[in-house]
């Protein structure tokens, strides 16, 4: 796949269909990879990577980039392309400027979750059907798939890419049965004293490190609302237990009808804090009472926020249909 | 520390000013008594009710937070009622999956004839959250201690 | 740092009765930045004005906090007061510590606690409050009248007699609405047709006045001052321009088994027809559901003899759209439905009518050319028995339709019927049942009791329990007598149903449309039900007649002369001043992603690309939002669908909400 990649990636630069191409860089460690821009095929020789570890999102990027000469090459892997429709519809990316190629995924790999295994000295990664081979410095070490995938590719919604102007590798599915709500129903389920314990254990974790915000394709705004001081609620660090629901809640309320479940937030969580939780929740709601929806399957149109039906439930329902 | 049946609940209103502003202000003309624990806010549709708002309330210790609006298809503006009407939906849900008691919260559309349902409504209101007791669970300790 | 005058008003013992006014003027005087804090009895008095307008002077006011009554009642008092002494009036909030405190508490202390609350609140919000100016937009000189029945022929020829260009949108073929289907008009007993009908013609002749008959409005946009209608002016098949109304196609129609809307399906028409001889305007309409032409092309019979070559059976609906300063609502009423009103047999017996085809059986013009004949057998009847508030007064979850509210003019026009029933054929007996007699109204009981008393109608007290039609055509009228405390049982030829009267079907839609309120019933709602009747809550649009609530003949003359008047007002203007509680975006913080112009209803914000400085002396190109603030209505939708909180309300921003939330919470 990687050599595929590389080697259409030189020829669109060669022709000059594109003056640059986004893609993963490697870092210092095999898992430590970074998305980065290529403007010549000597860069990309040198540290383009594309492996089981590169799972960020590069739709937010091409916000920034794609305002820039030229056009763009971007790689997108299906999850990235809903991002990409969805930055299409709020007019924040300029779609003529930017050539998609999508390309095939079958789940990334948490890097964590192979450290947690006892593996160390990592030096690559490999995979083939439900295994991962990952390399290091000792032995190879196989790895069942389902045990260390990303937490989002153990529910993936959709192999199928949203938009693409050319693809490398197979087109798959929409997986309507991801069971990607199992959790945020199993959550419902319980009592509401054990779902506070449960958020107020999780949220007080946060450092307000703001990884989230910064790596979510729809926390896309030129300044934060909370960083806006004639919002009312502009904060740098949240000093109380409340300021921690305030800024998840808030987020995710701002997010919600145009998040896509990337997964993005929970992934680049320093504190782990299943941040996704809340988004699937808004998604979940959404779907049941004002019919499926999916952000990022177009790329114009209206969001369930903002638009409405006369007939639309009242917010009573939630006493009737809520939690447990 | 207050004793419970001693509790008197902070209560904020949202109400929107076509509609159920006249409408709490008709529940005055005829006099009809609700508890003086309940505040009203002026907004100019509950459209313009921002889930920060309740939130924000919630912070500085309010016991409850109703918003009130136009019934849907009266809204002066025409369509504010509808999107208030998702956008408190979806903020409701998120806060009973927070383990927020969802009773503290309520939406209720009133309109500028009925007085009556005003009252009624911050009376039954009210009385719930005075049951349900202080807010512990969405509050900022540092704004509450005076 | 805002300099604030806190205004604490007594409003007599309105609110000084439970408010202790004086604690609260002396409690808000230690919040920060109030600088002065009075109490006075009346602060909307003159009096009370000049005290706030002195103490702006006098303190060097940058805001003004009044603790009255609520802002819907004076708030633009006190705002006009502030201007006055040189303050912007936006600077100015009001504590309603009347409507939602002293009124609606009875213990002191708590209300007062409430009331220094309100105080808070409002001081707090005062204190981000910022100097307002409101823009201007400019007025259309022209107003629209939708509904050409007494009401809106009224206020048209009142609109134009003052020099102003006025459409009326009628949706029947002819102008006129129910007083043309009216015999006699109490309590002067004038013929109905005789007055109206000048009125029609005038408004036919008035070059200021056009006439948009079997017209509905479509859809309606834009604001006072500056609305956009579409009218759709429904195919009548006759050229309106060619037709000279002779009427020769109306008697050579085949189809002649048309139930006649007019007389109330009492007879027939033709598929092509002149509602009646006076109609306004006087052209023929083809009634689609009937005609053979239209309905299979067999028969083009009235083409071929129109000698004005008026029929045009490829006629297409057609829209027109209008520019209006004012509209005014003039949809009328009509009497409900009473299919399921079976104690009464109305739907069982074609001798038991409603008051309306009463009026049709009397009229000259009518099925029975004004001769009083029984609908079932064409005989003249000998006992007529009146039934008054039928689905009138009705408890509010009425399972038949009727209606809580007292319909108004059931009570005048009985007496009417009686009276005219018992002069032409003085041996007739004639009873009326009803639960009261309400006469309110110049020279209105006089007539009522010249009806029973000189006339001999018999007045009974009581409702009627049950009509049974008999074998022999007779109706058995059971009813109670309450006075005498005896069952009645009265063999009658024909009994009249008072059918209590609603606002017409279409006025909801409309109501819609207009973004005009209206209450439980259907009746639009006025801006004050005693101060400012003829106006609706929204801006530029006015009420005449029914539309509003229920009235006889002189009520609505005199409500859609006061609505042209308020209309007028407006036409004469040649700018309006603008709401500048409008949105607003702040570029730097805007992201353009069209949430904003998804959500506004006024399509008030649009989008440009603009310039921006970067740092490093770099600059950018960004997409932003940006509100026109002459069409903005301030709802606020915007800002709350807007993520970086860009969007924002003037006079109801994000800090000033938080600000209230705040000092409530406190």
């Amino acid at each position: 796949m990687q050599s595929r990649m590389i080697e259409r990636a030189k020829q669109l630069l060669a022709d000059g269909t594109v003056n640059r191409v986004i893609g993963w860089k490697k870092g210092e460690f095999a898992y430590d990879i970074t998305p980065a821009v290529f403007e010549s095929a000597e860069e990309i020789d040198k540290d383009f990577v594309y492996d089981d570890f590169c799972g960020h999102n590069l739709s937010k990027y091409l916000i920034k980039e794609s305002r820039k000469e030229g056009k763009l090459l971007a790689f997108l892997k299906p999850c990235d392309t809903y991002s990409f429709n969805q930055l299409i519809k709020e007019h924040r990316i300029i779609r003529e400027n930017v050539y998609i190629i999508g390309i095939a995924c079958d789940g990334k790999a948490d890097a964590e979750k192979i450290k947690a295994k006892g593996i160390s000295g990592i030096t690559g990664i490999s995979s083939d059907d439900d295994t991962f081979t990952v390399k290091t410095i000792y032995d190879d070490e196989k790895i069942s798939k389902s045990e260390v995938l990303e937490e989002r590719c153990t529910v993936c919604k959709s192999r199928k890419h949203a938009v693409y102007d050319e693809l490398i590798g197979d087109e798959g599915e929409v997986n309507e049965n991801s069971g990607r709500f199992d959790m945020v129903t199993k959550l419902e389920n319980m009592t509401a004293d054990e779902r506070y314990t449960f958020w107020r254990n999780e949220l007080s974790k946060c450092i307000r490190c703001n990884a989230c915000r910064n790596v979510c394709p729809a926390c896309s705004c030129e300044n934060c609302v909370f960083d806006n001081p004639n919002s009312g609620i502009a904060q740098k660090s949240a000093a109380t237990s409340f300021e921690e629901n305030m800024f998840h809640i808030i987020r995710a309320f701002h997010v919600a009808g145009r998040c896509t479940d990337c997964g993005e937030c929970s992934r680049v969580c320093p504190q782990n804090i299943p941040l996704h939780l809340l988004n699937r929740k808004f998604i979940k709601d959404i779907n049941e009472l004002y019919g499926e929806y999916q952000a990022g399957v177009e790329d114009e149109g209206r969001t369930p926020l903002t638009s409405y039906t006369k007939d639309d439930c009242e917010p009573s329902i939630v006493n009737e249909r809520g939690c447990k | 520390m207050q004793i419970n049946n001693e509790f008197k609940p902070k209560i904020v209103a949202f109400c929107c000013n076509w509609c159920s502003y006249a409408g709490a202000d008709l529940a005055g003309t005829n006099r009809l008594n609700y508890p003086a624990d309940v505040k009203i806010i002026r907004v100019p549709c509950s459209c313009r009710v921002n889930p920060m708002f309740i939130l924000r309330a919630f912070q500085r210790g309010a016991d409850g937070v109703i918003i009130c609006g136009c019934h849907p298809g009266d809204c002066h503006y025409t369509s504010g009622n509808y999107y208030a009407r998702r956008r408190i939906t979806l903020l409701f849900s998120m806060l009973d999956y927070l383990g927020i008691e969802r009773e503290r919260t309520r939406l209720e559309w009133v309109s500028a004839a009925e007085g009556a349902k005003f009252s009624a409504t911050m009376n039954e209101f009210v009385e719930t959250v005075t049951k349900l007791g202080e807010n512990k669970r969405l509050e900022d300790l540092r704004c509450k201690a005076e | 740092m805002q300099r604030i005058g806190v205004f604490v008003c007594h409003c007599g013992t309105n609110i000084a009765g439970t408010v202790d006014v004086k604690a609260v003027a002396e409690a808000l005087k230690n919040e920060q930045g109030v600088v002065f804090s009075t109490e006075y009895q009346y602060m909307c008095s003159e009096a009370g004005q000049s005290l706030i307008k002195n103490a702006i002077k006098e303190h060097n006011l940058t805001g003004v906090v009044v603790c009255s009554c609520s802002p819907r009642m004076h708030e633009a008092t006190f705002r006009k007061t502030a201007q006055s002494a040189g303050l912007n009036p936006y600077m100015v909030e009001i504590a309603n510590i009347r409507e939602q405190c002293s009124w609606i508490h009875k213990d002191m202390e708590k209300a007062t606690e409430k009331a220094i609350i309100l105080g808070r609140a409002a001081i707090a919000k005062v204190h981000l409050n910022a100097p307002l100016i409101a823009g201007e937009s400019p007025v259309v000189k022209r107003a629209l009248v939708i509904g050409g029945g007494i009401a809106g022929i009224q206020t048209a020829l009142d609109i134009a007699d003052a020099g102003f260009e006025v459409d009326i949108v009628e949706k029947k073929p002819t102008i006129g609405g129910k007083m043309t289907q009216l015999d006699k008009t109490f309590p002067t007993l004038d013929c109905a047709a005789c007055i109206l009908t000048p009125k029609m013609v005038d408004c036919a002749q008035n070059e200021k006045i056009k006439i948009y008959s079997y017209s509905e409005v479509e859809s309606v946009s834009g604001f006072v001052g500056n609305f956009s209608v579409k009218i759709k002016k429904k195919a009548r098949f006759v050229d309106e321009n060619k037709c000279t109304g002779c009427g020769l196609c109306t008697e050579k129609c085949p189809m002649k088994k048309v139930p006649n809307e007019f007389n109330l399906g009492m007879n027939n028409r033709s598929a092509i027809y002149i509602p009646f001889a006076q109609a306004v305007p006087k052209v023929a309409t083809i009634d689609p559901d009937h005609c053979n032409m239209l309905k299979n092309g067999k028969c083009g019979l009235c083409a071929k003899i129109c000698t004005a070559g008026a029929i045009d059976y490829k006629q297409q609906d057609e829209i027109v759209e209008e520019k209006y300063g004012a509209i005014v609502v003039a949809t009328g009423y009509n009497p409900i439905s009473l299919e399921k009103y079976d104690e009464f047999a109305y739907s069982q017996s074609k001798d038991v009518i409603t008051s309306l085809e009463f009026e049709r059986l009397t009229n000259a013009a009518g099925p029975t050319s004004g001769k009083l004949l029984r609908p079932s057998d064409g005989e003249h009847p000998h006992t007529i028995v009146f039934v008054q508030c039928v689905g009138s007064r009705c408890s509010a979850d009425d399972s038949k339709g009727g209606k809580s509210y007292c319909s108004k003019i059931c009570c005048m026009y009985t007496a009417k019927h009686a009276m005219l029933t018992r002069e032409k054929y003085p041996d007739t007996d004639v009873y009326v049942f009803y639960i009261d007699v309400r006469t309110p109204g110049k020279s209105f009981d006089e007539f009522y009791r010249r009806a029973a008393e000189q006339y001999g109608v018999h007045y009974i007290k009581g409702m009627v329990g049950k009509v049974i039609p008999q074998a022999d055509g007779k109706l058995l009228v059971q009813g109670s007598d309450l006075i005498a405390n005896e069952q009645l049982k009265i063999n009658a030829d024909l009994v009249v149903l008072a059918a209590a009267i609603e606002p017409d079907k279409s006025a909801r839609p409309l109501a819609t449309m207009l973004t005009a309120s209206m209450d439980t019933n259907d009746f639009f709602t006025e801006a004050h039900p005693k101060l400012r009747p003829v106006e609706s809550p929204t801006a530029g649009i006015f009420l005449s007649g029914a539309c509003q609530g229920p009235k006889d003949i002189p009520e609505t003359v005199s409500q859609a002369s006061a609505a042209a008047a308020k209309a007028i007002g407006l036409l004469c203007k040649d700018k309006l001043t603008c709401n500048p509680c409008v949105a607003h975006s702040d570029e730097m913080m805007c992201n353009g992603c069209s949430q904003c112009a998804n959500v506004c209803p006024y399509g008030a914000i649009s989008y440009e690309e603009k310039e921006f400085r970067m740092p490093n002396r770099t600059t950018a190109i960004r997409r932003v939002a940006s509100v026109n603030p002459a069409v903005c209505q301030g709802c606020g939708a915007c800002t709350v669908t807007c993520p970086s909180g860009a969007m924002d309300l003037k006079g109801f921003s994000n800090r000033q909400i938080m600000a209230e939330v705040d000092a409530i919470c406190r």
